[in-house]
Formats: structure tokens, sequence, C-alpha cells
């Protein structure tokens, strides 16, 4: 095997995975290094496939509209079914102050290209018919956001990577990095060394780990949330809902029905619950069953199949870090605080532009935005 | 529709008076026993398909008979529901399951409960053997504990045999039935108020902070224990080939379930696949219950399970088919016939010996694989845990018992509850009640031919004594004082016959020759009540490996307690000791077809069966290079059904196998909660309207 590369991708979960594709693609020499034994074995297959550019800010909002564009058009580009769909996103509101927020949001979000608008609850109902109206005050509806199933988009996105040359090493840690004149040495816990002009940390869970090999203190802290999936019935309801009311030990939560008829849901824990431990506790379930019904007493029915638990790679702000760093072709794609399936083909496709030299104005002031030396001070209002 | 498919006579079994109760099957007017399963009073009306899957429009039915899978999902009272756990109610709308269900609109808005939480010093997952003789022993050294089953009845498998046990007397209830054992063992548990007892409990998972959810009937629950038993028993492997997936084709436990436990005729006619004891035990099972059983198949060139046993059912007029294989379950909607075939060394079909044989179901009784699951949950969790009987090591109830016993004082020494030394015998005996059956010897008759005495027809070392122990002379003796030897008889005999009614093979005959030296009088042990055998009838008498030796003339049929009913012939004297039991099933039953039907297309075999997954589309993705069954997984859907992988998982093992791929090379499923499906209701606590 070749061991010189134009990038070493240290990482083949959601965001590096759509990185390697869409460099190989432009015809760099790619090799991505992964500890787990196949793309996606992290946090990818913990994802539960909502995709959206309903964001506050407008870095995510400008990635994710890219984003939604390789997935919505995948399939009639290359034929493989990564299950797309837009049905769209409800942020719904039972207080004045989350009405208000979220309609705040809706100006910025529109001025930034972002399909959305509010609903009254009458509407809401008929998209999501059965859901709880006491005290609903309305909700926003993007319908152009929508699901894909994060298995099927990443490895379908691995293969192509490959048709396009990039090379993957599966089952192997990274356990240094060497910064030479121009160029890395990256050794393996197998005994292997390979070099690039350029490396990507991509490493999800194990950013902060990766970025010490160079010096770098990066603020990725994961955090745990648990989700599950239930068996499949007949389609009966389409969005994404979320639901931002805070309630004892949770924060918001959110569920929608794939497209094979399962309901598939998360919820996020407060305190958070920071570390990489993925086994199952028994407060989740009990929890999120009670938030759930007492919103859309319909699934009462439904059985739950399937939990798990996985991580949100978190930053201070809630925003990614993205891009160059003080370490010359080092650079960063990390923190996606459990956003990275959605944002990472905009993520590649920015990543790419940036090594070929054609950044764009506004990719320019989003990277900016997402350098890892802003100001972490402001934070994501979807945190 | 009449209820043609109930079990009306047994010769162990009682059949229980109960309360009919109307229901509706898609609209039509039917009647169900009060408590029984919906599954069972369908298939009392000989309905076996239950619905169709969404993805190929498949029939489905009854599959594991035991909540796992949701293969026998119907509609009752317009929510879906696993017909195999949910009783018929009265007046109950029952309707098929096309496709995928419709979820029900709800409107009141739900109130909650708060989650019950209890703490115990053990916790038991399973009441069968193991679990029940680990109990006792930890209620006699005063351990609270509770134990919790996921049927209504304690017992586990114990409460589906009805047939004598092998092992010892002293150590475990040899001799007397496995339901008779259930009774035993729950009664002596109930005496203890220190034991909690849950039966329509199913455990779905031990949680990391060391608390185990429990579905106990309607309510979701969290228990506490210091100390974790797995006593979850096994569960049944499958096997890939076409029409594995046809209603008709399940296991041995499921189809024991349907007649033993519910009481009703799933089949005219089976065929078995697989000679250990459960299949075997199956087949007998059948005969009892009035079902025909067209033949046994067993891939190796030796039955794995007692000799005694498949002497018993081939004497019956059983044909045992070794090193055979099934090739197809031939049938559209339902199992119509299947064909098998010889193997070779390598265990692949030699071309040309294909055989078609009749039948309605398919029985598979290809081994058992522990569940253990809650064990390795248990040790994440940092929980002080430990397994006994099939969940730590698959072996016969007897060992379960007995290794359940010790168990159950190993843990109240670890709790500090008993200073009482487990002897070191035991484990010595343990050991020998798990053997597989061991060396056969010579079949040697008795020479003599005056007198009485009795004849064992008993050639296989297994765990097993109770003749010698209930012989009132004390004149049979088991070699080498082992209880894995043979019987030998030492000469005096008064003809008494306890020995005959106690042999859990019924493989001793006694022949008397006291009265007529030409033509000695023959008692052979019979339990098959479904063929009723009268004074003055003439029967079929065959050898040990049941091959016709004569027809005679039943002189006498003696009643004993236990059931077992004694035939006596009259038999020419160059017969009498070659008699070892008796043939009822005809030969035109196991018929094999001229023309052996032949289905070869293998990769259109469904390996899945939850997402209908074939072997064709999970062999592309092997050939692509795929060893990570995760990844696997995630391209097919293979495993992500309601069962969780549990059938599919060692099928698609054996597929990279095949391919020639090492199993250390190949990344495992990652296992995860629940165990099994549990509504959003229940875990949510909601309170009862």
């Amino acid at each position: 095997m070749n061991k010189n590369f134009d990038i070493i991708i240290i990482g083949a979960g959601s965001v590096g995975v759509p990185i390697a594709l869409f460099l190989a693609e432009d015809h760099f020499s790619v090799l991505v290094i992964e500890s787990l034994a196949s793309p996606g074995q992290g946090q990818n297959k913990k994802a539960i496939g909502g995709i959206r550019a309903t964001h506050s800010d407008k870095a995510k909002i400008h990635i994710s509209i890219e984003a939604i564009d390789v997935f919505s058009t995948w399939k009639e580009k290359y034929g493989d079914d990564i299950e797309w769909r837009s049905n769209g996103y409800s942020f719904l509101a039972y207080t004045s102050e989350h009405e208000k927020m979220l309609k705040d949001l809706l100006k910025i979000q529109k001025s930034y290209g972002l399909n959305i608008d509010w609903i009254l609850a009458e509407e809401f109902l008929k998209i999501a018919p059965g859901v709880n109206p006491d005290g609903l005050r309305g909700s926003t509806f993007s319908p152009d956001d929508g699901s894909a199933s994060p298995y099927l988009a990443l490895n379908y996105f691995y293969f192509k990577s490959m048709e396009y040359g990039a090379s993957y090493i599966f089952n192997e840690e990274v356990t240094g990095i060497q910064k030479k004149s121009n160029e890395f040495l990256i050794h393996t816990n197998k005994g292997n060394s390979f070099s690039a002009q350029n490396v990507i940390n991509v490493a999800g869970n194990n950013a902060n780990l990766i970025g010490k090999m160079v010096g770098l203190d990066i603020p990725v802290v994961p955090d745990s949330h648990e989700g599950g999936i239930t068996d499949a019935v007949q389609h009966f309801f389409d969005p994404m809902i979320v639901d931002l009311r805070p309630a004892e030990n949770s924060k918001n939560y959110y569920f929608y029905q794939r497209p094979e008829g399962q309901v598939i849901f998360c919820i996020t824990p407060e305190p958070p619950i920071v570390g990489t431990d993925s086994r199952a506790t028994s407060i989740f379930l009990p929890q999120v069953a009670q938030r759930m019904l007492e919103l859309f007493p319909r699934l009462k029915n439904l059985k739950v199949r399937r939990t798990w638990r996985g991580q949100y790679p978190a930053t201070p702000d809630g925003f990614p870090i993205l891009g160059e760093t003080e370490v010359d072709g080092f650079y960063l794609a990390v923190g996606m605080c459990g956003q990275g399936f959605m944002l990472g083909p905009g993520i590649g496709k920015l990543l790419t532009r940036l090594f070929t030299n054609s950044l764009s104005g506004d990719d320019k002031d989003n990277l900016k935005s997402l350098s890892l030396y802003r100001d972490f001070g402001v934070e994501e209002k979807f945190k | 529709m009449a209820e043609t498919y109930r079990i009306k006579e047994h010769p162990i079994l009682e059949i229980k008076e109960r309360k009919a109760i109307p229901f509706y099957w898609n609209d039509q007017k039917l009647y169900a026993q009060e408590g029984e399963m919906i599954a069972s009073a369908l298939f009392a009306h000989g309905i076996h398909v239950f619905g169709h899957h969404v993805k190929d429009d498949s029939p489905q039915g009854i599959f594991c008979a035991n909540g796992q899978c949701a293969q026998c999902t119907v509609i009752a009272n317009g929510i879906p529901v696993k017909s195999c756990m949910i009783p018929v109610a009265e007046n109950m709308i029952v309707q098929s399951c096309e496709g995928l269900p419709e979820l029900p609109e709800v409107n009141e808005s739900p109130s909650f409960d708060p989650i019950e939480e209890y703490e115990t010093d053990v916790l038991i997952i399973g009441g069968g053997p193991s679990g029940l003789s680990a109990a006792i022993e930890l209620s006699k050294n005063n351990v609270p504990l509770i134990l919790v089953d996921d049927k209504s009845e304690l017992g586990g498998k114990l409460v589906l045999q009805t047939h004598k046990f092998f092992g010892s007397i002293k150590d475990c209830y040899a001799g007397t039935r496995g339901i008779d054992i259930a009774k035993i063992l729950s009664e002596e548990l109930l005496k203890y108020d220190t034991a909690t007892i849950w039966t329509n409990s199913t455990a779905v998972y031990v949680f990391s902070d060391k608390k185990v959810g429990i579905l106990k009937d309607n309510t979701y629950l969290l228990i506490k224990p210091k100390i974790l038993l797995n006593a979850a028993g096994a569960r049944e492997k499958m096997l890939v080939f076409p029409g594995n997936t046809l209603p008709g084709v399940y296991g041995a436990g499921a189809f024991q379930t349907l007649v033993n436990r519910d009481m009703v005729i799933p089949s005219k006619r089976i065929f078995i696949i697989g000679g250990g004891n459960v299949g075997l035990i199956a087949g007998y099972h059948a005969l009892q219950a009035g079902i025909q059983v067209a033949g046994l198949a067993e891939a190796m060139p030796e039955c794995g399970g007692y000799k005694v046993h498949k002497d018993k059912l081939q004497r019956l007029g059983v044909p045992i088919y070794t090193s055979h294989t099934i090739l197809s379950a031939n049938g559209r909607d339902e199992v119509e016939s299947i064909t098998i075939a010889e193997v070779d060394k390598k265990f692949k079909p030699i071309s040309g010996t294909e055989k078609t044989v009749h039948c309605d179901t398919i029985l598979i009784a290809v081994g058992l694989n522990p569940i253990d699951e809650f064990h390795k949950e248990a040790e994440e969790a940092g929980m002080e845990v430990f397994s006994t009987g099939d969940a730590e090591e698959i072996a016969e109830a007897s060992s379960a018992m007995f290794n359940g016993k010790i168990m159950g004082i190993k843990i109240a020494k670890a709790l500090n509850r008993s200073s009482e030394k487990i002897p070191e015998e035991w484990s010595k005996k343990a050991e020998i009640l798990k053997s597989p059956p061991q060396k056969t010897l010579p079949y040697k008759l008795p020479k003599s031919e005056e007198g009485v005495f009795p004849v064992f027809h008993c050639v296989q070392e297994i765990p097993c004594n109770p003749c010698a122990s209930v012989c009132p002379l004390n004149q049979i003796k088991i070699e080498d004082d082992s209880l894995l030897g043979l019987p030998t008889f030492e000469g005096k005999c008064t003809g008494c016959m306890q020995c005959l009614t106690v042999c859990p093979a019924l493989a001793i005959t006694l022949v008397d020759y006291r009265k007529d030296s030409h033509f000695p009088t023959v008692s052979i042990p019979y339990e098959v009540g479904n063929h009723p055998i009268e004074s003055g009838q003439q029967i079929h008498v065959v050898d040990i490996d049941g091959d016709l030796l004569d027809e005679l003339h039943v002189v006498k049929v003696r009643d004993t307690k236990t059931k077992t009913q004694i035939i006596q012939v009259k038999a020419p004297s160059h017969v009498a000791k070659k008699i070892a039991g008796i043939r009822i099933q005809e030969l035109i039953v196991s018929e094999v077809r001229e023309n052996p039907l032949l289905d070869t297309i293998d990769d259109s075999v469904i390996v899945c069966r939850c997402e209908r997954v074939t072997a064709g589309e999970i062999r592309k993705w092997i050939r692509k290079g795929i060893t990570d069954m995760n990844q696997l997984k995630q391209l097919t859907r293979a495993g992500m059904g309601a069962c969780g992988g549990k059938t599919c998982e060692i099928l698609i093992l054996r597929m990279y196998q095949e391919e020639g791929y090492a199993l250390q090379d190949i990344t495992l499923n990652t296992r995860r909660p629940l165990y099994v499906e549990v509504p959003l209701e229940i875990l949510s606590t909601m309170k009862e309207k």
C-alpha cells in the first residue's frame, strides 16, 4: 500500500467519510484511518437521521443547505437509495418565550435562504394528527428539511469515495503525529506509519486526544444522549417533531417516523452526562416514554424495539470547529455537537473548496465564525 | 368453524375443562378457552396464517411461540400484538396483520405513576429447573430473593415434558415426569416467605446503574439486586433452507408449547430435523398427542440424543434418517412436504438420494444456544452475577436442577448466609449429569428361559439409574456403581414391574416363563393413549431397532399409578426376549414420494425472517468484503427486526464460514437493549383509566 498521501483524514465517521468523498472526487490522494471495524461505527450509527438547515446562524445554515443538496440528489445522481425524504422539521412552541425565540430566528433563517415558516397549531395538527393540542401555540415548519438513513448514506458515501480512489484503514488507531518540515508522519498502534502534507482531525469523541498529538487543545467534550426505535406501523405523521420544553432531568427531545414505519427518538439529558460511557441506564426509557406520550398520546401502542446511547462531541458554544489551525497543514472538522450526520456532506464540500483555493466570500466568513480561534461565548440557540 | 384442533385425549396430561369465550377472527365468530393465548385459539381452529409481511407479502405465523419474534403479530381490538403472548379477551376482535399495522388513534392525555423500584438480595431470571432449584437452596438459607419468569406457570420447559426424567432419583427426580417435577419444585419454593415469585414477568435488560428492567404483566418496574442469577435457559438454533419461513416451520420448543401447554393440535403430521434429545422427545410428545411423525433426520451418522429415546421413537414406527439433511420445505402458503437428502462426510447432500415426504409441519431441533445476554450486561454494569442451567451450559434438565442447587448454596455463601460445605463429590456428579451419551455396548439378551426377569433394551451409557433405585429386591445394579453404567440384573425377580414403569425410556420389558415356557408372557410398557391398545387386539411387536418380529394378540392391558400402561402378550419363546416395543404408526405415514421435489434457488432463501433478507443479499455484501456484521446489518437490515438478530446472527456467521472467512476475522453485532419489545405505554408507567 502507498504510504504517502496528499491528505490523511483521522476518523471514518459521519464527517470524515464525506470529506474523503469530495476530496477524492477532486483528485486528491486521501487516506482515512479509523480505529473501529468499518465506517460509521462510532456515533454515526447512533444518529437518528434528521437533516435540517434550521439552525440559528449563517454558517451552519449554509453548510446544511449544501448538505441537503447532496442528500436529496444522491439517488438520482448515483442510484443508491439512502432513504432521503423531505418530511420537514417542526419546532413546537408551548410557551410565549419559545414562540418569540422561534419567530425571531425565522427572520434570520429566511435571510440566509432557508425555506421556513410559522404555522398555527391547527395546521401543525394536519401534518401530525393526534398530537396533544393543549397549550400548543404553533410551530415552525421547514418543508425542505428531512431525513435519511445514516447507515445507508454513510456506506454509500464510503463506497463512492473508494471508487474515486480514497483509501481506508480500519481497526487501527492513530498513536502519534510527527510534524516534519512540510509533511506529517502518522503512527498507528499496529506499527504502521503514513505520511501526508495535510491532516484533518475528524476524530469525533477523540478530537481533543488527536489535537494534543500536535500540541493543540481543542475544546471538545463528549456528552451522552440516549435514543431508541419502535416497531413499524403504517405512516401516521410527517415531520421531525422537536419539543424544546425542559423537564425534570431532560431538555429537548425529538422524534420522527422512518420510511419503513418505525418511530425513532432521542432525548437530551439535563444536566449533561459527560463522558463516553455508552451503557444504557434505567432512567432513559420511562423518562422519554412519558414525555412522548404526553405530547403524542397515540404513540402509546408502539413497542420500543431497541435503544442505544451515544455521544455529542460538544463545544462550549454548541457550534462545530472547522478549518485551519496554528499548526500549518493540520485541519479540524470536529465538535459537531450531535449534528455530524446532517452537516457532513456540507463540510466535505466546504473543506474541498478550502483545499482547492476556491472559497467564496461566504465560505470565508463561515470558516472564520467556526474557527478554533473564535470567541466561544455566544451560544447556539438550538444546542 | 369448529374447534377441531384440540387435544381431547392424552395419556399423561389432564384435559382441563375451561370456559369457552367468544372472539372474532376477521369477522368470523370463534371460541377460545378462557386464559388461552390468541395464537393457540387460532391454532385450535386450524388457522395457521396470521398475516402477510409488508416487504414481500409472505405468509406469517407462529415461529418462536415465546414473545421473542413478531411473526405471529395480529391486530387485537385495534392494537398490534404478539398473538403468542396475549390471551383472548371476551368478544375480542382479532384481525390478521396484512403488511404494516395501523396505529389506533388515541385522544385522551395520559397521566403517570412513579416507576416502582425494588431491592433484594438475589434476583433470579428464570423459573425453570435450575432457577427453581437455586431459589429453594437460597430460601433454605433465608436469603430474600425475587424470582421472575416470563410464563404464567413456573417450571420453565419442565411443564412441557410429559416423559419421565433420566438422571438419578436421589439428586434430580429421575423417573418422575417433567410436569410433575415442575409441581414439586414450585410447591417447595412457595413454602418460603423470603421468596417473592413473579410469573408473567420478563426481564428486559440489566442497566448500567445495576437495575434490572422487568415487564411484569402490564407494568414496567426496576429491581436492584445484590446478586443476579441468570437462569434464563436457552434459545433454539435455526437453519437456512428454501421454505424455512413458511408457516409450519418452527422450533421443537414452540411445538411442545402448543401441544403440551396449550393442548392444541398444530399439525396432523410432523417431520423433525435434528436427532438430539429435544428432537427425539418432541417426536414422542407428538405421538402422545395423536400427531403423526413422518420421520426424523439427523445430519450426523448417529443421533446425538440418548439412544433409548431414539429407539423408543423408532419402535413406535418413526423412521430415523441419520446422515440426512433438509433440502427444502415445500408448499405455497403452508408446509405441504419436506425434501431431505443423504449427506456425505462433509455434510454435502448427495445427488440422487433426495426423498420427499408429506407433512404439514417441520420441527427444527438442531441445538440450543445459552441466553447469556443478561450475564454479559450485568458484568458490564459491574454487578455480581452467576449463570446456571442452560443459560450457563446446554445440558439435560436433570443437570440443570443439580447445578442450580449447587449455585443456590454458592450464592448463599457469597452473601455470608450459609456456612454449608458443598461436598466435593457434588461437582463430580454435576459433571456426570452434564455428560452427553457415552459408549454404546453390545446388546446382550439374557440366556435364561425360565422364571421371570427383566430385559434391558438399554445399551448406551447415559447418566440414569431409576431402575436400580426402585427394585424392591435390590437386584438391579448399575455397572461400576457409576450413574453412567448400564443396568445388570442379579437373578431374583418377583415380577413387580416397578422397573418397567419407572424407566424413562420405556426400555425394560419383563419376560415371564412361569406359566408357559413355550409361550412366555411379555410385558411391554406403553404410554401413547391416543392409540389405545385393548385386550384381544392384534399388535405388531418389534425388536430394539423397531424391526418387526411378530404379530401377536394382547392378552391383558394393565394400568399403573405412573400412567404408563403395561401391555402383555404371549410370545413364542424365540422372539419373547427380543420384543422391545410396539409399532403403532402405519408405514404409509412416512411413505416417501416417488419423485422428490427439488428446490435449488438457494439465493432466495430467507436468512433474516423479521426483515425478510435473503441469503443472496447477504452473500453479495460478504463477497464485497464486508466483515463487520454491524455494517452488514446497516446495509441489509438483517438483524434489525423484532427478534434482534437472535435467529439470523448464527446463520450469517455460518455463511461467512462458507465463504472462507475465519470467525475471528468477523466483527460481531453490537447487542443492545431490549430483550423483548415493550410498548411505550408500559414503559411510561401510564396510569390505567
